[in-house]
């Protein structure tokens, strides 16, 4: 038997609305395997993994924390990628935004005023965008290739952070442990609803870009130049849409809202830098975004479920005793199944086989042999 | 002159594993596929080579067992890119991402274990020469491996029939199959042996290196491994000049920090990534050489009319 695709006249409006859900089914019936291998009940470990972490009420508050830095890096990543442009780095760009963004609080602990915390998330998009400048400047100016400049940076942003809080910003009171000064509340981002739980505004952040980003990408001029340079980059210079400009413009943005959800994770959910401040979010985020089909609505779904893989692992730790990495797996997994899913988008998939053989290649007979046949 | 032999000895060994992946992914390149997941297919192998020398005692069914399952990890991209026509780039990130997880997961019951270490080569007088005998021949059996497969892939691509219709695919794929070339079956066989020297280069580091098993132990070689492919200009005798400048700069970090140069130790961990930068910008900005080296059909999926 042999599988062959078959390009489809237009694009399958049917396959692109099912592809994320046969995708995620998939990842499910793969998961259940491997939760079989590991010796465990797949149906109890699905309990604990998908359903446990959001059974009450501050648990899905929970959910907004980890769901808000992948909804706000992915919407970026998402038009990064449209125009085929690849920044693989957003994960060293939220370290760079949390870092320049929590210099107030952590040099001037004592200063506390109403606009601390507005300073803090500016500085937070600035630091991120211009660490993505970086691999942009790179790219437009010496053809660089940006995908391994902006991972790079991913390691030398962590090596920065780490020797940060173990060196010039360390807390002097910290006993020696390679953290800052706690913020004062000045400089925290506050919680909306604080008697039922810890959600705070970085939600709401990350909700207003997709949004944005959205209305940018179906609405601007900008969205339609970053649409046509990706699909077509020759079409888009006989356009007169600049190339090098988009590099920067996709870089930038991307790396502001990376940089805005370093900043908010900080100052809302951590409240002071350590050696480690992201569990991988500016990876995992580049999954969101293929998840959420690289459209800013369909990303805040996304973002949800991933979030939720974060939580599942965390569960399945404690409940079953089994390595938290399991939420990596799965991550991956989906990616995978994903990818492979959107083929169907494109294309259409042919089984020939021994029994449709005479069928299938029948019609395929090239007219000179047809003649010998007969 | 004991110590220059030894600090060569370990430039040797760190820039090994490099020149491996890198070795391998340069002939995926030269196919025309581009494979980010490098560095998941290296930790796959660098997680299963310790592991297979672990449990069975031995480090050569080891340094077999990662060769393998990098070959097979690869297999599933082989089979996302090339028989699904996904996007290259996002399925070998996707690679990578899966990779660091699995790796993770099926390494847990190895962190802090005693791994095996290949034992380096040893002729009876001929090692035992002043200077060379060491350099030539006292050095590890991947190292010999990977003089090999620079020389085997070198002669491959330029000095065979079949290595000129791999660079042709990778140049034209359009071109290749009105020929009656079969595109994806050369391409399948590229992606399975990048995955092996990815795999292989694994191995290196968990039965030679640091014979033990580390969580993301890889630290970012893979994708150092992809820019030596940019390096080398698609070119195999051009890559262990790269490989050696790496190793050499990892190596000299830790020297610094043995001899107690007063500078942050993350800095200097963070040099063979800024070096990775700059050898990358000084590579590409010359566009010349780019454009007449790069595979032109490098990263373009390819589906067969048939």
């Amino acid at each position: 038997m042999r599988v062959e695709l078959v390009k489809r006249p237009q694009r399958s409006a049917l396959f692109s609305a099912l592809s994320p859900f046969i995708a995620f089914a998939l990842t499910m019936a793969a998961g259940a395997i491997l939760f079989l291998l590991l010796g465990i009940n797949p149906i109890s470990a699905f309990y604990t993994y998908f359903i446990s972490p959001i059974s009450e009420v501050w648990q899905l508050h929970e959910l907004t924390i980890k769901a808000a830095p992948l909804i706000l890096i992915a919407v970026g990543l998402a038009v990064c990628y449209r125009a085929n442009i690849w920044n693989i780095g957003a994960e060293g760009q939220l370290i760079m935004g949390a870092i320049v963004g929590s210099a107030i609080p952590v040099m001037f602990p004592a200063f506390e005023s109403p606009i601390v915390l507005p300073l803090c998330l500016l500085l937070g998009m600035l630091g991120g965008a211009a660490y993505a400048a970086i691999p942009a400047v790179l790219k437009a100016r010496f053809n660089t290739n940006e995908i391994l400049t902006s991972l790079m940076l991913v390691y030398v942003a962590q090596l920065f952070l780490d020797w940060m809080v173990r060196g010039p910003w360390r807390d002097p009171q910290g006993h020696g442990f390679p953290q800052t000064v706690m913020f004062n509340d000045s400089a925290t981002l506050p919680a909306l609803f604080p008697v039922a739980g810890r959600a705070n505004w970085g939600f709401v952040f990350a909700l207003v870009a997709a949004l944005a980003v959205w209305i940018l990408m179906t609405r601007l001029l900008r969205g339609f130049e970053v649409r046509v340079l990706g699909s077509s980059p020759r079409a888009g210079r006989f356009a007169g849409f600049n190339f090098n400009r988009m590099v920067f413009f996709t870089f930038m943005l991307s790396g502001a809202l990376a940089g805005l959800a370093g900043i908010s994770e900080v100052t809302g959910a951590i409240n002071q830098l350590q050696p480690t401040i992201s569990p991988g979010y500016g990876f995992t985020a580049i999954i969101v975004a293929f998840l959420g089909r690289l459209n800013p609505l369909g990303i805040v779904a996304a973002g949800l479920v991933l979030a939720l893989t974060y939580l599942g692992g965390e569960a399945a730790q404690t409940a079953l005793g089994i390595s938290d990495k399991v939420a990596r797996v799965f991550q991956g997994m989906l990616l995978f199944f994903v990818l492979g899913c959107d083929t169907l988008i494109h294309y259409r998939i042919r089984f020939v086989g021994l029994g449709a053989k005479a069928r299938g290649e029948s019609e395929a007979v090239p007219a000179a042999k047809l003649e010998e046949v007969h | 002159m004991d110590i220059a032999v030894n600090i060569l000895l370990t430039i040797a060994t760190a820039a090994t594993p490099l020149l491996v992946a890198a070795i391998g992914e340069l002939v995926v390149e030269r196919s025309g596929v581009l494979n980010l997941g490098v560095e998941g297919m290296m930790i796959m192998g660098a997680v299963a080579g310790f592991g297979a020398g672990y449990l069975t005692g031995s480090p050569w069914l080891g340094l077999l067992a990662a060769v393998l399952v990098g070959a097979l990890f690869s297999l599933l991209f082989a089979v996302m890119t090339l028989s699904l026509a996904t996007n290259q780039v996002a399925t070998g990130l996707s690679l990578t991402l899966l990779g660091l997880g699995l790796s993770g997961m099926m390494g847990t019951g190895f962190v802090g274990l005693p791994g095996e270490r290949l034992p380096n080569l040893y002729i009876p007088f001929l090692t035992d020469l002043p200077v060379v005998g060491r350099l030539v021949f006292g050095q590890d059996p991947v190292f010999y491996i990977s003089i090999a497969l620079i020389a085997g892939v070198a002669w491959f691509l330029f000095r065979t029939r079949t290595g000129l219709t791999l660079r042709s695919i990778g140049d034209s794929h359009t071109s290749a199959h009105a020929l009656g070339i079969h595109v994806l079956r050369y391409r399948y066989l590229a992606v399975l042996f990048g995955g092996a020297c990815a795999g292989l280069a694994g191995g290196q580091l968990s039965l030679v290196y640091t014979p033990q098993w580390v969580e993301n132990m890889t630290a970012g070689r893979g994708w150092i491994a992809l820019a030596l492919v940019v390096f080398a200009s698609w070119r195999p005798w051009r890559g262990p000049a790269g490989g050696y400048i790496f190793g050499a700069g990892r190596n000299g970090q830790l020297h610094a920090q043995a001899f107690g140069i007063p500078v942050p130790s993350q800095f200097l961990s963070s040099l063979p990534y800024l070096a990775t930068i700059a050898v990358l910008v000084l590579i590409s900005r010359n566009k010349r050489l780019t454009m007449m080296n790069t595979p032109a059909a490098l990263g373009q999926p390819f589906v067969p009319d048939r």
